[in-house]
C-alpha cells in the first residue's frame, strides 16, 4: 500500500486482519487492515464480487467476520449487534418504511432513542428543511421519486447524529443526471456536518468525485488506499491503473533499470522509457499504462530528446462534444486512445500514418496483465 | 379480457365463448350445494324437500333458542379462537426462523412442519386419542385446542412464509441501523407490513378449527361438541332444517371474514403503491 500522505489523524475504524469465508473455502475479503480517519469520506472502490460490500456489511454488523476483528472508537464491535453500534446507513434501495410518513421515518432513529416529542419535531423539521422536502412530510414513501426517497433516507441517516454513516451503492438506481446532483448534495453535507462516510460503489468517476480516499478492491485484497489524484497518477499495479480512468495498455519486456526509470521493448516493435513502479527487474514482462491525455500526436519522426516516440496508425476517430477521442493502432494494440481537442480529429484521415509521443514520467511500467 | 371489441376472429370468439361456458360450469359446480341449502333454511315446513311449503324464520329462531345448538356453538368459537391465538404465535415464530435459516435441512424441517396438513385427517385422531387418552386430554377443551393448533399451525407457516418472502430484508436491516432492537424493529417495522399475511393466516386457522369434525368425533366429550360435530349427528339423528339455517350462518361469517381481509389486503396495497 502507497505510504506518503499528509499525518494520519486518529483512526474511528480499523480493520485489523479480517477474513471472510461464506462457504468456509472461498475467501470474499483476504486479510484486510484498513484505518478509516474521523471526518473523512472513503470510497470501498471495486468491481462486484471483490468484497467491497462485504467489508461495509461486516462493518454495519450484518455479516461476521470469520478472522479478526473491527474497531469502532478504539472499541472491538465484532459482537457487538449492529443496532447497538451508532452507525447510520444508506441502502441502494433506500429502505425506507413504506407504512410511515416521510416524517415518521426520519423520526424513527429518534424514537427508538426515546427523544421528547419536542426535540423529536424540532430535529425531524430541521432534517427536512435540509433536504428541502419540508411541504412532504405527510406523504409516504411511494409517494416520492427515487431521488426524493434517497434524500429521505439520507436525512434519516443522518438525523441522529451517528459517529459513522455507511453508503451502500445509494446512486446505483437513479438516472445520471440526478445522480450527479445528488453526489455533490451528499458531498456537501459531508463538509458542513462533518460526519465520517465510508461509501461503496463501482462507478469510478462518483469514486473519484466525492471521496477523500479511495480503497481499490479486487479479489477480496485492497489493491491501494489513497486520494483520487494519487490513485489516478500514481497507481501501483495494472488493475488500478486499469480501473480508474482510461488507460492504454502496451505489453513489453524490462531490458534495463535506471534508478527510477526502465527501458521497455515493446512486443509489438520499439522501445520506450518507462517510470519503474511495480516490475521485479530486468527481463522481467511488463505492461506499460499511458493515460489518453498524457499523449501528442505528431505528423513526422522528428526527435526531442527525452520524450517516447512511437509509429501510429489512425484507425478512427469519435467526435465527444468537448473533446475527441483517436483510435490508433500501437504497437499491435489497437484501440489505442488519444484525447485530443475537439476540432483536432478533423485533421486525422483513416488508414493514414502519424507519430505518437509522451514524456517518460508519464509512462508506468507496471505488472503484466 | 372483457373488452370483446378486441375479438376480431371466428376462432378467438369461439375460444372466447368456451372460456365463459366452461368457467359458469365450474363455477356453479362449486356454489350449487351451499346455493341449494339455502332457501331450505327459510321453509316453513319440517323437510328439506322442494318446493318450500311457504316462508318463515322458524328454523333460524330454532337454531338461536336451542341450548344444544348454542351450547357446540360456544364451544366452536373457544376451541376455534383457542387454538387459532395459539397456532398464530407457533406458525408466525416458525415462519420467522425458517425465513432467516440458510441451511440445507431447511426443506426437510418444513415438510415436517407442514405434515399435518398431509397425513389423514382420521391417522392424525387415532394417533392423538392413543397419545392423549393416557394422559387425560381427551373430553377436555385442552385436548381439543392442543389438536386444532397441531392442525392449523401449518397454514399459519404457509401464509405468514408466503408474506415474508416479499418482505424487503433490508428493512429489517434498516431498522436495526437506526438503533432498533430486534423487538422493537418488529413491532414498528416487520409487524405492520405483515399483517394482511397474519390476518389470513388466523383466517386460515380459524376455519381448519372451526370445521374439523374428525377428531373431535373421537376426541371431544357431551360437553365439548363443537358446531359440526352437532351438525353431524344432526343429520344422522334428527334430520331438522335447524341444520340449514346452521349451514347459512356459518357461510355469512365466512364470507364476511373473508371480505374483511380482502379489504386488508387492499389497504396495504395503497400504502405500498401510494396511490
Amino acid at each position: 500500500m502507497e505510504a506518503g500522505m499528509v499525518t494520519p489523524a486518529p483512526a474511528l475504524v480499523r480493520f485489523s486482519g479480517i477474513q471472510k469465508t461464506y462457504d468456509g473455502e472461498h475467501l470474499v475479503v483476504k486479510n484486510l487492515d484498513l484505518d478509516i480517519r474521523k471526518g473523512e469520506f472513503i470510497t470501498l472502490l471495486g468491481p462486484s464480487g471483490s468484497g467491497k460490500t462485504t467489508t461495509l456489511m461486516m462493518l454495519a454488523g450484518f455479516e461476521v467476520p470469520t478472522h479478526g476483528e473491527i474497531y469502532l472508537a478504539d472499541r472491538p464491535i465484532k459482537n457487538v449487534p449492529p443496532h447497538k453500534r451508532d452507525i447510520g446507513m444508506v441502502f441502494q434501495n433506500y429502505a425506507l418504511f413504506p407504512h410511515l410518513t416521510i416524517a415518521e421515518n426520519i423520526a424513527f432513529p429518534l424514537s427508538v432513542r426515546n427523544t421528547s416529542k419536542a426535540d423529536v419535531q424540532e430535529r425531524v423539521s430541521a432534517a427536512l428543511r435540509m433536504i428541502k422536502m419540508e411541504s412532504l412530510a405527510q406523504r409516504r414513501p411511494g409517494q416520492l421519486s427515487g431521488g426524493q426517497q434517497q434524500r429521505v433516507a439520507l436525512a434519516r441517516a443522518l438525523v441522529f447524529n451517528p459517529q459513522l454513516v455507511l453508503m451502500d451503492e445509494p446512486l446505483g438506481a437513479l438516472d445520471k443526471r440526478l445522480r450527479e446532483q445528488m453526489q455533490l448534495e451528499i458531498k456537501q453535507l459531508h463538509e458542513t456536518m462533518g460526519i465520517t462516510i465510508v461509501y461503496v460503489t463501482h462507478d469510478q468517476s462518483e469514486a473519484l468525485t466525492m471521496s477523500d480516499r479511495i480503497a481499490v478492491f479486487n479479489d477480496g485484497i485492497v489493491q491501494q488506499i489513497d486520494r483520487p489524484d494519487a490513485l489516478y497518477e500514481h497507481p501501483v499495479n495494472s488493475f488500478v491503473a486499469h480501473f480508474i480512468g482510461e488507460n492504454n495498455v502496451l505489453a513489453g519486456t524490462v531490458e534495463t533499470i535506471d534508478k527510477e526509470f526502465c527501458r521497455v521493448v515493446l512486443a509489438g516493435g520499439g522501445a520506450v522509457t518507462a517510470r519503474a513502479v511495480n516490475i521485479s527487474g530486468a527481463g522481467a514482462s511488463t505492461s506499460l499504462s499511458v493515460r489518453p491525455e498524457r499523449i501528442a500526436i505528431v505528423p513526422d519522426g522528428s526527435t526531442s530528446d527525452g520524450v517516447n516516440r512511437l509509429p501510429a496508425k489512425v484507425q478512427n476517430t469519435i467526435y465527444l462534444g468537448d473533446h475527441a477521442l483517436a483510435v490508433l493502432e500501437v504497437a499491435g494494440n489497437g484501440e489505442f486512445m488519444v484525447k485530443l481537442q475537439p476540432g483536432a480529429h478533423h485533421s486525422l484521415t483513416q488508414g493514414e500514418s502519424v507519430f505518437i509521443t509522451f514524456r517518460p514520467e508519464d509512462c508506468l511500467a507496471l505488472d503484466p496483465v | 379480457m372483457s373488452d370483446n371489441s378486441s375479438l376480431r376472429t371466428p376462432s378467438q370468439r369461439i375460444a372466447w365463448t368456451a372460456t365463459i361456458v366452461v368457467s359458469t360450469l365450474v363455477f356453479i359446480f362449486l356454489i350449487a350445494p351451499i346455493l341449494a341449502i339455502m332457501p331450505l333454511s327459510f321453509s316453513s315446513g319440517s323437510y328439506l324437500t322442494y318446493p318450500l311449503p311457504g316462508l318463515s324464520l322458524r328454523w333460524y329462531d330454532d337454531f338461536i333458542t336451542s341450548p344444544r345448538w348454542m351450547h357446540s356453538l360456544k364451544n366452536s368459537m373457544i376451541i376455534g379462537v383457542a387454538s387459532t391465538a395459539l397456532s398464530m404465535v407457533l406458525g408466525t415464530l416458525a415462519a420467522l426462523g425458517l425465513a432467516q435459516w440458510k441451511s440445507r435441512f431447511k426443506p426437510l424441517v418444513l415438510a415436517f412442519v407442514l405434515s399435518p396438513v398431509v397425513v389423514p385427517g382420521v391417522i392424525t385422531a387415532v394417533g392423538l386419542y392413543f397419545f392423549f387418552a393416557p394422559i387425560g386430554l381427551t373430553g377436555s377443551y385442552l385436548g381439543l385446542i392442543l389438536a386444532h393448533t397441531a392442525l392449523a399451525t401449518p397454514f399459519v407457516v404457509i401464509t405468514v412464509g408466503a408474506t415474508l418472502q416479499s418482505f424487503d430484508t433490508n428493512l429489517s436491516r434498516a431498522a436495526a441501523s437506526l438503533g432498533a432492537s430486534p423487538i422493537y424493529a418488529f413491532r414498528r417495522v416487520i409487524l405492520p407490513l405483515i399483517l394482511p399475511g397474519l390476518a389470513s393466516g388466523a383466517l386460515f386457522a380459524f376455519a381448519t378449527s372451526f370445521d374439523e369434525v374428525v377428531i373431535v368425533l373421537f376426541m371431544a366429550g357431551p360437553e365439548q361438541r363443537t358446531l359440526p360435530r352437532e351438525m353431524f349427528s344432526g343429520i344422522r339423528e334428527n334430520i331438522s332444517p335447524t341444520i340449514t339455517a346452521a349451514a347459512v350462518i356459518l357461510t355469512t361469517v365466512s364470507v364476511i371474514l373473508l371480505a374483511t381481509l380482502e379489504g386488508l389486503r387492499r389497504r396495504n396495497e395503497r400504502l405500498k403503491g401510494g396511490g
